[in-house]
């Protein structure tokens, strides 16, 4: 989430405090579904003043108080006192906000239309330039406040740091409590969850379109592995691999026109390419050992995977057309679970090195490898749209738990659900 | 009284279902039904069951499942080693056994799970299970069983036999098991 102070162009940085909190310190931000806990910051914060919206009471949400806990959880923003009457329209005496540590301020309105929507609008000044960082107008049902809100933290945050915020996407999950699984959806602050499957068998493995609009998922509900695909709006779900074994691992090509998946209908786990009405079925992959777990890389031409026909599980790569598949991993006797960045240069996954299974990232230009993770019961990585952070299962305190951490490991969130174990976490794509 | 008459009728219908209610299932280790002969009807039969058994209930057991040759003796799990699916010596019986129930009479069929221990990624353990299943199904077939009478699927780590999370709990997990269609 941090880019280095030199690379900044917007000049609302320039003033950053570097260090403001020592790295390591703990706080709470945000209750209800999910407790989220930050761990370490930033080298450097921007302080920002959020003030409360004119008449957001009477919606029903604390816009505001999203919009501030969204900028603080990211770690980048740290947030000073904004008390007073303000909105949009106002015109913020820049001394003042100097003076009480602003570098920026956002202020905003939330009035009931005469067809129940509500106009919210904000604006977003650049205290130390005396300038108008410009704003925006949205009108929403009440259903989506909290999406309006989520959608000017990522306009802010966008603005502030010149990478696109995601604040406004979604994450899908499944729990467990005892033999009740669900498969849930969630915003990206652990807030406004969904059930979009329960079952009383297994379900591991969603992902979603690349429209954000269905999840495929394994499901055990008929006593073994079976692929299933879900428009999430409407609860629509057909069965789209259903062979004899094993079927798994759904991967959804960067177009939304293909589906990647592990079936053993022909005797051993090995990958194959569907249409995602289940036709076209294809395989790509020809070993005696086992090939799973595949992924594309966001120009759609390669699919890395995950294979132990070395001996030990590695990580490959192979083109979507058809070739030889070459062995990406080298270092350690067990790596899986490819997940690839947006842009395409980093690769996180699991290593295992005696009995610790954890995250690590390889750039995969220029062959560095890091650690990124403090646990050590490491599953699942995968990346937020904008690249800046990584969402991985783990466990702690005797509970499967959800992890966010930024790709240098610095700042990290713990996602908690009291009595409940959460896995399988993977981040929606943009554009909700 | 008509909530009397609603409560009435409602504990009637529990005491109906909870007469009917105990099937018994057929496995290997099928719980010991008591053959001691009970007095037919009368006045007498309630006495021991109470309100809870319905003088007229009849419990349907299901004896065409139970396989004289499979019964009993060869057990039904297979274990592995850590990350391997490696059919261990010990377990040759086991399979030859089922491999000659099962050429005997074609129309058994048998599903055969994999499963592993909790360290590692679902997806990979999946496909270990997998494999785990495949390597005894494999084998019953060379041994005389048809492709057709077995399915291997598997259930990775996702159901584990015993909690728990030192070696003694992983090597119970790393298991097949065989089981009938």
């Amino acid at each position: 989430m941090l880019i280095p102070p030199e690379t900044q162009q917007c000049p609302a940085r320039r003033r950053w405090l570097v260090g403001a909190l020592a790295a390591g310190a703990l706080h709470t931000a945000a209750r209800a579904q999910f407790r989220v806990e930050i761990s370490g910051v930033g080298a450097t914060q921007l302080p920002v003043g959020v003030a409360k919206f004119r008449e957001e009471d009477k919606s029903g949400q604390s816009i505001s108080g999203i919009v501030r806990a969204d900028l603080e959880r990211s770690g980048v923003f740290r947030i000073v006192d904004s008390s007073g009457d303000f909105d949009e329209t106002s015109r913020p005496n820049y001394t003042e906000w100097r003076g009480r540590g602003a570098d920026a301020l956002v202020a905003g309105s939330a009035a009931r239309l005469a067809d129940g929507r509500f106009d919210v609008r904000y604006k977003l000044w650049d205290v130390v330039k005396g300038s108008d960082l410009g704003g925006q107008a949205l009108a929403v049902l009440a259903a989506d406040l909290r999406l309006a809100a989520h959608r000017i933290a990522d306009a802010v945050y966008e603005k502030l740091t010149g990478d696109k915020g995601v604040f406004s996407t979604r994450i899908a999950y499944v729990t467990r409590v005892a033999n009740r699984y669900t498969l849930r959806i969630t915003d990206a602050d652990g807030e406004g969850g969904q059930v979009a499957l329960n079952s009383t068998q297994p379900i591991i493995s969603p992902a979603w379109s690349p429209d954000g609009r269905s999840l495929a998922y394994v499901s055990f509900e008929s006593g073994k592995a079976v692929v299933w695909a879900q428009d999430v709006a409407t609860g629509d779900r057909r069965a789209i691999a259903n062979f004899r074994g094993s079927n798994s691992a759904p991967a959804w090509s960067p177009d939304g026109g293909t589906l990647a998946v592990t079936l053993s209908r022909d005797g051993i786990s090995q990958i194959y390419l569907m249409d995602p009405s289940g036709g076209n079925l294809r395989r790509i992959t020809q070993s005696s050992a086992i090939d799973t777990e595949p992924t594309f890389t966001p120009d759609g031409k390669t699919i890395y995977f995950v294979s132990d026909r070395g001996g030990s599980p590695q990580i490959y790569r192979v083109p979507t057309a058809g070739g030889n598949p070459e062995r990406v991993t080298f270092s350690g006797g067990y790596n899986i679970s490819p997940a690839l960045s947006p842009d395409g240069r980093t690769m996180a996954y699991i290593n295992r090195n005696g009995n610790e299974f954890k995250v690590m990232t390889l750039d995969l230009n220029g062959g560095a490898l890091r650690s990124v993770s403090d646990t050590v019961d490491d599953e699942s990585p995968s990346f937020a749209p904008n690249g800046k952070l990584i969402i991985y299962a783990t466990r702690s305190q005797g509970r499967d738990v959800l992890m966010t951490t930024t790709l240098d490991g610095r700042i990290r969130t713990r996602l908690l659900a009291s009595g409940v174990d959460v896995r399988e976490p993977i981040w929606g794509p943009f554009g909700r | 009284m008509n909530h009397f008459r609603t409560s009435l009728c409602a504990a009637l219908i529990c005491a109906g279902l909870a007469g009917c209610g105990s099937s018994v299932k057929l496995d290997d280790a099928a719980p010991v039904v008591d053959a001691k002969p009970t007095p037919a009807g009368g006045a007498g039969a309630g006495a021991k069951g109470g309100a809870s058994t319905a003088q007229s209930a009849v419990t349907t057991v299901d004896a065409s499942k139970i396989d004289p040759t499979a019964a009993g003796n060869l057990g039904r799990v297979v274990y592995f080693d850590f990350d391997s699916y490696v059919l261990k010596d010990e377990f040759r019986p086991l399979i030859e056994g089922y491999a000659r129930v099962l050429s005997a009479s074609k129309s058994k069929k048998m599903v055969i799970e994999g499963h592993t221990d909790e360290r590692g990624g679902r997806e990979y353990n999946l496909a270990l299970g997998q494999r785990r299943a495949e390597a005894v199904a494999k084998s019953l077939v060379l041994l005389g069983a048809s492709d057709s009478q077995i399915e291997a699927v598997s259930f990775g780590k996702e159901r584990p036999a015993v909690d728990g999370h030192d070696e003694a709990a992983w090597a119970k997990n790393r298991r097949a098991e065989l089981k009938d269609r």
